[in-house]
């Protein structure tokens, strides 16, 4: 790291975690009946929002990052969150 | 004499790295807010894919439609190709140039199959009559993992591109900017495809 010196992590370990996690998500994705709809996004969500916050923190190294860079980042996913929600928003609230 | 050095960056070429106004290289910090942008422009997609997804009621469960196995398969080498990424990286930060090439055209190499399997996925899709006049979910599907491939073929580029600068001794233990700025890339287009397998194909 030019900017940021540190610890390198066991990338191995997360690369395992991330095989793990793809593994899982796809057995719980083919047993779990489709008409358990709210579990089954639940647990496809929180699945990959683990995977993909392992690949931010410890492959995008911003673990070791300025917070600025992180607060940065971090304000678009909100936006994006917020974006998508409004829009389902329609989906969720009664019809008048 | 020190301001004049200051407002037109620095006075030698070795200096380069070493410039900045934020703390954060310049380079680097650019591809944390061109990442921003791609972040609001898969959400546009994304966002589009779950609401069209949930305002149509006779939607094809996707393991009806697409290949989960050769996917799940797929997934697997894009997450090994950001491995090797990253291990190029810690090795030129050691100073192993050896390494660097090596885990380099691992990365090229895992991305080069993402992409060679994507367009078998997308040749059986379509002579199976899947394509993008077919249905909403055709139509968005297409859009979005098209996208995305667009994206990991310009990494690839990218990635080739500073395969061959390392292979010409570009690369130092002191000097590897582009090589990070470029993982920081590879690695987002990883994380997306993260969120697209699981909503896609999975949900």
């Amino acid at each position: 790291m030019s900017s940021s010196e540190h610890k390198t992590p066991n990338y191995m370990a997360v690369f395992w975690w991330l095989a793990g996690f793809t593994a899982v998500e796809v057995a719980y994705s083919s047993l779990l009946p489709h008409s358990h709809k709210t579990l089954l996004i639940l647990g496809l969500v929180g699945f990959a929002t683990i995977k993909a916050t392992l690949v931010a923190l410890f492959f995008m190294h911003l673990k070791f990052e300025r917070k600025s860079l992180g607060i940065i980042f971090g304000s678009t996913l909100v936006l994006g969150v917020i974006l998508v929600s409004v829009g389902m928003a329609e989906h969720w609230l009664p019809k008048p | 004499m020190e301001a004049i050095a200051v407002a037109h960056g620095p006075a030698h070429p070795h200096e380069e790295e070493e410039y900045t106004t934020t703390g954060i290289p310049h380079d680097k910090m650019g591809m944390w807010v061109f990442l921003c942008s791609e972040v609001m422009f898969f959400t546009g997609l994304i966002g589009s894919y779950i609401v069209l997804r949930f305002a149509t009621p006779l939607w094809p469960p996707p393991a009806s439609v697409l290949n989960i196995p050769l996917t799940a398969a797929n997934t697997f080498i894009l997450i090994c190709s950001s491995v090797t990424m990253v291990q190029a990286l810690a090795a030129v930060s050691r100073g192993d140039i050896r390494r660097l090439k090596l885990f380099l055209c691992l990365t090229l190499l895992g991305g080069t199959i993402f992409l060679s399997i994507q367009a078998v996925e997308y040749w059986k899709l379509l002579h199976e009559g899947f394509n993008p006049h077919v249905s909403l979910f055709g139509s968005v599907f297409f859009t979005t993992t098209g996208f995305h491939g667009f994206h990991v073929f310009c990494g690839v580029i990218c990635i080739a591109f500073v395969t061959g600068k390392a292979f010409l001794g570009k690369y130092t233990q002191a000097r590897h900017q582009g090589i990070e700025t470029i993982g920081l890339y590879w690695h987002f287009v990883d994380l997306v495809w993260i969120v697209l397998f699981t909503i896609i194909y999975l949900f």
